[in-house]
């Protein structure tokens, strides 16, 4: 008797992905370093969605009737807040661990948008602050050039104490991207593998925070606002410690934002969706009573005009993309996927940020490399994807009878999975039910 | 001598007053009186004043100093002459912890005792310190120079980069990737005008032993993963 065969099963613990990543950790002997954001899925903006008008509620008409895209950031402490036209703004990516052509691109992009776009762990260069009308500078455990200067020559201050992609993690740039002028501007040696600090040199806990803010508006006249940039890992304690400590405003990073370059263990298992925090860290707002007083700035994983206005309508009052604005001006484009695959990747999954190879000239020093980016041309693709997702999030605005995009509410959301709902804190899509927080 | 009281004047005053007066200002001494331990005192200067401030202060004084001296006559509070560019700090006392954190330049002098992690991260400052300095100094310190004319605490010059370490007392214990290193007939004379400049008498460049970077670490090593 023939014995019937069967299928072969692959167990769902160890599917290729993984045992791939046992092989190479095996054969190398280092852990897998990457750049982005998580990759696996967790619940997001998606699971989110509108209800639009109604009977009890009334559409705003979409070409006629004006729905207000601008925010000040900054209205707090500061003399001279920021005034954006639209509430998206472009998040810290550093000149090093993006090329000067690309740096030029964000600014470029933003300030034809109306928007702010910020320096990152390296210092401010000139090229990036000629190009952006509003720059926002940030102050990070590293100090990498940092100077008065151009404290004085910034927008706004934005001291890190987290990043979504890596809470409780420094930066990391690896010797292929330390080239002349980024070891000048870092005080490093050409080549190393650059560590970044994870705590800062001179304060430790909210308590030094709140001395060292007063240092840094000592320096600046008290002129600039000052944002603090938490990780979505305690967001309500964190923002109420930011709060405590004198920010102006509190920049959000759940954990789909992404990173130039960190442990791939580190992105995908250290943080909480950014869906998860947002609520907490209005509710901590609100509780010291300082919400739209303090701005919350949500970002991780933005990447339409949807996005924004959810955000949005779970209080938020701007957002930042990084990731996306990436893409938008060239990242992982398809007309590199020969190079894409001959670098053992493909357009969409390209990575490997740190080894400065990228095809698409964006993540890199490589001179040869970079030419590939007309930072005119990207700019403007920048400032077009940015105007469509202001206008997308206008569209729903108005749907949802909202004259201005800070109107919207949680009321106008429902969610499509329980876990949504219970994060989000808005009710399961034909139920009243919001898990943790009602009664049945 | 102008004077400031912050008895009656305000930091938001002292600062705006000082910072005023850059490059060409005819009013370059100043004096700040009962600081009481007030933090960020003095900080931000970008000119070349000489400003005395007559007692102890808190967090940050002479934070990111351009080309000023300040004088403390007194003792100094967490991160003093912290990312200073250029000019010269000097404390008649003590300083807390993250004495010179980041400094890129200028000359930060000690005549007390430094706490921990004195010149952290530096990045070209030069700190003259008379007495001991405690755990962690010089951590992950990429330039300039740390002179410790007293005791050093553990680990120090942890995860060093390119700065240079000169202690004359004994060392509890060196940091991941610090180590012992000649002392060449150039940082004798280095060392020299260091003293000099850190107004330190009594001690000659022979009696120092420097420190620096054993450079194991400045690229990733599977081999090297004990020492992170």
């Amino acid at each position: 008797m023939t014995k019937p065969n069967t299928y072969p099963r692959q167990p769902s613990a160890f599917d290729p992905y993984t045992n791939s990543e046992i092989r190479r950790a095996a054969a190398t002997g280092i852990y897998d370093i990457r750049g982005g954001g998580a990759k696996r899925y967790v619940p997001n903006f998606d699971d989110l969605l509108f209800l639009g008008a109604s009977m009890s509620r009334y559409p705003l008409e979409g070409y006629r009737e004006t729905c207000n895209t601008k925010v000040a950031i900054g209205t707090r402490h500061a003399k001279t807040p920021i005034e954006l036209d639209i509430p998206i703004t472009i998040a810290g990516m550093s000149f090093g661990a993006l090329s000067g052509p690309a740096k030029e691109a964000l600014g470029r992009g933003a300030s034809a948008a109306g928007t702010s776009t910020t320096t990152g762990d390296g210092g401010m260069t000139a090229e990036e602050r000629v190009h952006s009308d509003r720059l926002v500078y940030q102050l990070l455990p590293s100090r990498y050039g940092m100077n008065p200067d151009d404290l004085r020559r910034a927008d706004a201050i934005e001291v890190v104490v987290g990043q979504g992609a890596k809470p409780g993690g420094g930066g990391m740039l690896l010797g292929q991207k330390i080239s002349d002028r980024v070891a000048e501007m870092r005080d490093l040696p050409k080549g190393i593998d650059q560590r970044s600090a994870c705590r800062h040199p001179d304060w430790t806990g909210p308590d030094d925070l709140e001395i060292k803010i007063l240092e840094l508006r000592e320096i600046t006249g008290w002129e600039k606002p000052i944002y603090v940039k938490i990780a979505g890992s305690r967001p309500y304690y964190d923002t109420a410690l930011a709060v405590k400590a004198g920010a102006d405003a509190v920049v959000l990073d759940g954990m789909q934002g992404g990173t130039a370059a960190t442990q791939e263990v580190f992105i995908e298992h250290v943080g909480q969706p950014t869906l998860a925090c947002v609520r907490p860290a209005v509710q901590a707002l609100q509780d010291l009573g300082v919400h739209r007083d303090v701005q919350l700035i949500l970002s991780g994983g933005i990447r339409n005009g949807a996005d924004v206005a959810k955000a949005m309508a779970l209080g938020a009052d701007a957002v930042s993309i990084g990731t996306a604005a990436m893409i938008a001006i060239g990242d992982n484009d398809p007309r590199w996927e020969d190079e894409y695959r001959q670098l053992g990747s493909t357009a969409g999954a390209y990575d490997d940020w740190h080894e400065g190879l990228d095809p698409a000239g964006i993540t890199t020093q490589d001179p040869e490399l970079e030419k590939r980016l007309d930072p005119v041309a990207a700019g403007r693709r920048l400032a077009n994807y940015l105007k469509v997702m202001t206008l997308e999030a206008q569209t729903i605005a108005r749907a949802c009878g909202k004259s201005d995009l800070r109107n919207l509410e949680p009321e106008d959301l429902c969610a499509l999975t329980i876990e949504a709902a219970a994060m989000a804190g808005v009710p399961l899509a034909g139920t009243d039910w919001i898990p943790g927080r009602s009664s049945d | 001598m102008p004077v400031l009281d912050m008895t009656t004047c305000p930091l938001r005053e002292v600062n705006a007053t000082l910072q005023a007066h850059k490059a060409g200002t005819n009013e370059t001494e100043w004096e700040v009186l009962n600081p009481r331990g007030s933090h960020a005192v003095a900080v931000g200067l970008d000119g070349p004043l000489t400003v005395s401030v007559r007692g102890s202060t808190g967090y940050y004084c002479a934070g990111m100093n351009k080309e000023a001296t300040v004088l403390i006559e007194g003792s100094a509070g967490p991160g003093v002459a912290e990312n200073m560019m250029s000019g010269k700090v000097i404390i008649d006392g003590d300083a807390s912890q993250y004495a010179g954190a980041t400094g890129r330049g200028g000359t930060l002098v000690i005549k007390g005792n430094a706490s921990s992690r004195c010149g952290i991260s530096m990045k070209g400052i030069d700190i003259i310190v008379h007495g001991n300095v405690g755990h962690m100094s010089a951590f992950m310190a990429q330039a300039g120079n740390l002179v410790v004319c007293g005791d050093a605490g553990e680990a120090l010059g942890d995860s060093l980069y390119e700065a240079r370490l000169f202690v004359k007392g004994t060392v509890r214990s060196l940091g991941a990737d610090c180590i012992e290193k000649d002392m060449r007939p150039e940082h004798l004379e280095l060392l020299d005008d260091l003293l000099r400049r850190g107004e330190v008498s009594g001690a000659k460049p022979e009696e120092f032993r420097r420190y620096g970077s054993a450079r194991q670490l400045y690229n990733f090593n599977i081999d090297n993963i004990d020492a992170y």
